[in-house]
């Protein structure tokens, strides 16, 4: 198999159904994400993208569908064969508070993964911790904190340390700086597109904001009420916007619309 | 440290005291409690020597209520600890495992509620026969259900927050995901159950000594109100002076608990 030229991730025909009635859940998404790029997932809420998110970390099953990670089929495994690959594929949550244990220090949340997959002999681990920590701008003095004691963007910056210590091919961010204040957002941006330039980590970028969306991804993907609504390079969809759901999710970013006139 | 209130504070000097009581016991009291030290039937603060009195054998009252504490608090706090452990693992697995796991442990669960605690601590003690050890399984056996219920419901909204989410992306495996990361965080509402479980243990240790359940060879406070019961009329405080202190214990241990889970409501 062919690592290069394969998609860092597919999804073919992914569906999934919450119940008989319901307006939720996905139907035939297919979709691939290119080593390097980013993919951005942008649609109102209830639209099913943190749902695709989940599917794709595969924290939830799928219907129907296959997910492919890196040329492997990945829908289909479970137990020890998963947790083998999970270092491939990393999550970066919205809210940096809630994805971390409020009883771990970080250095615990950083050296987890590390014991996890013995990825490192032990008496390193809290140096590889304190390098994945600078290398998201916080110190040695951040180690024994614990996630309340941090701020909102220190917490997702732990959370990005600890996505990047497994260095996976994919890391979905879903909506990593939409819980952040306004002036620390583009700092973690600036450090998710230095890792990606550095690292040539792919992202799959889920957001409901249009103007985040334009200034970080490759290509993006609309979705609503469960369906891809419109796809295509982030400049031609915002600039000719198809889809009814689009339209409406650019009426939403004002500044936008001043930029695009 | 988070400052406590003033029922906290009021029943944690108590219980001080009366685990300085139970450590110091052979100073306070030297000698076998059960052996015969003097005149039978002594009121309290009639003899200097015995100044709680004596029973109708002759043995002090201070000495048995000092030697009692020992046991009432050993036996206490022991079967509380296996109960509150035995609980939150039993909840901890039922509540993440879910599904079969989950069925099989609560009917279990629930097969221990339906029988009252005493009955079954007294059929366990009739049994084994009585001694510490058996006194402890014999309490905690009727006692980790709530424990474990309450565990179970904790977990189970646990278990759905992005943190364990998280510690699945990163290949966690289940078992540690329960016990590490999810069972830590569900343990407060159920160490707020540890003064109810001490304080029940108590009073079962009692009622099985007072019904000549318990130890033999140690003096507990249930025994000395069984045997003071008998001389009721003439000698009520032999009776009287250990109730006091089984009130006082328990008492203690509400007032911790009440404390303890007011201070817990306050926390983020």
């Amino acid at each position: 198999m062919d690592m290069s030229s394969s998609p860092v991730l597919e999804l073919r025909n992914i569906a999934k159904r919450f119940g008989e009635h319901s307006h939720d859940g996905l139907k035939n998404i297919d979709l691939s994400v290119q080593h390097g790029q980013t993919l951005a997932i942008a649609g109102s809420s209830g639209s099913g993208k943190t749902t695709l998110a989940r599917i794709v970390m595969r924290l939830a099953e799928p219907d129907t569908g296959s997910i492919h990670l890196l040329g492997q089929d990945i829908s289909r495994m479970g137990g020890e064969a998963l947790r083998k690959i999970r270092p491939g594929f990393q999550m970066v949550f919205q809210d940096p508070l809630a994805a971390f244990n409020p009883r771990a220090n970080v250095k615990r949340i950083l050296e987890d993964p590390l014991r996890i997959h013995g990825l490192a002999a032990k008496n390193e681990y809290e140096q590889i911790a304190l390098g994945a920590l600078e290398r998201v701008g916080l110190g040695a003095d951040h180690l024994q904190r614990l996630p309340l004691e941090l701020s909102g963007g220190q917490r997702q910056r732990v959370a990005i340390a600890r996505a990047i210590l497994t260095k996976p091919q994919l890391i979905v961010l879903d909506e990593p700086v939409s819980a952040l204040d306004v002036s620390v957002r583009a700092q973690i941006l600036n450090l998710l597109l230095d890792l990606q330039e550095e690292t040539g980590v792919a992202y799959l970028f889920i957001s409901h904001d249009l103007a985040v969306v334009r200034a970080f991804a490759d290509r993006m993907i609309v979705m609503e009420q469960g369906r891809i609504s419109e796809e295509g390079n982030t400049e031609a969809v915002l600039a000719n916007p198809q889809a009814n759901a689009t339209r409406i999710l650019i009426e939403a970013v004002p500044r936008l619309d001043i930029v695009m006139s | 440290m988070k400052t406590l209130n003033l029922e906290a504070k009021i029943g944690a000097i108590l219980l001080v005291l009366l685990v300085l009581m139970a450590l110091f016991a052979p100073l306070i009291a030297p000698g076998d409690p059960l052996a015969i030290s003097g005149e039978a039937m002594l009121r309290p603060f009639a003899s200097e020597a015995h100044w709680l009195g004596t029973d109708r054998l002759g043995r002090d009252v201070l000495a048995g209520l000092v030697h009692g504490t020992r046991t009432t608090l050993l036996v206490a706090f022991f079967s509380a600890a296996a109960a509150l452990i035995v609980g939150s693992i039993v909840g901890t697995l039922s509540g993440f495992l879910g599904g079969l796991a989950d069925i099989v442990l609560m009917r279990i669960t629930e097969a221990f509620q339906t029988v009252p605690g005493f009955l079954l601590a007294l059929a366990t003690i009739s049994v084994t026969g009585p001694s510490v050890p058996t006194l402890i399984l014999a309490i905690s056996l009727g006692n980790w259900t709530q424990a474990a219920r309450v565990t179970r419901a904790e977990v189970l909204s646990l278990r759905e927050r992005d943190f364990v989410a998280a510690a699945r992306t990163l290949g966690m495996r289940p078992l540690e995901i329960a016990f590490r990361e999810i069972l830590p965080n569900a343990f407060g509402p159920t160490a707020s159950l540890a003064a109810i479980s001490v304080a029940t243990a108590i009073l079962i240790e009692a009622a099985l000594s007072f019904l000549g359940f318990g130890d033999p060879n140690r003096v507990t406070w249930g025994s000395m109100i069984a045997e003071g019961r008998t001389v009721l009329r003439a000698a009520p405080y032999l009776s009287i002076v250990p109730g006091i202190a089984l009130v006082v214990t328990v008492l203690s241990i509400h007032l911790i608990g009440r404390g303890l889970s007011h201070t817990e409501r306050l926390q983020p």
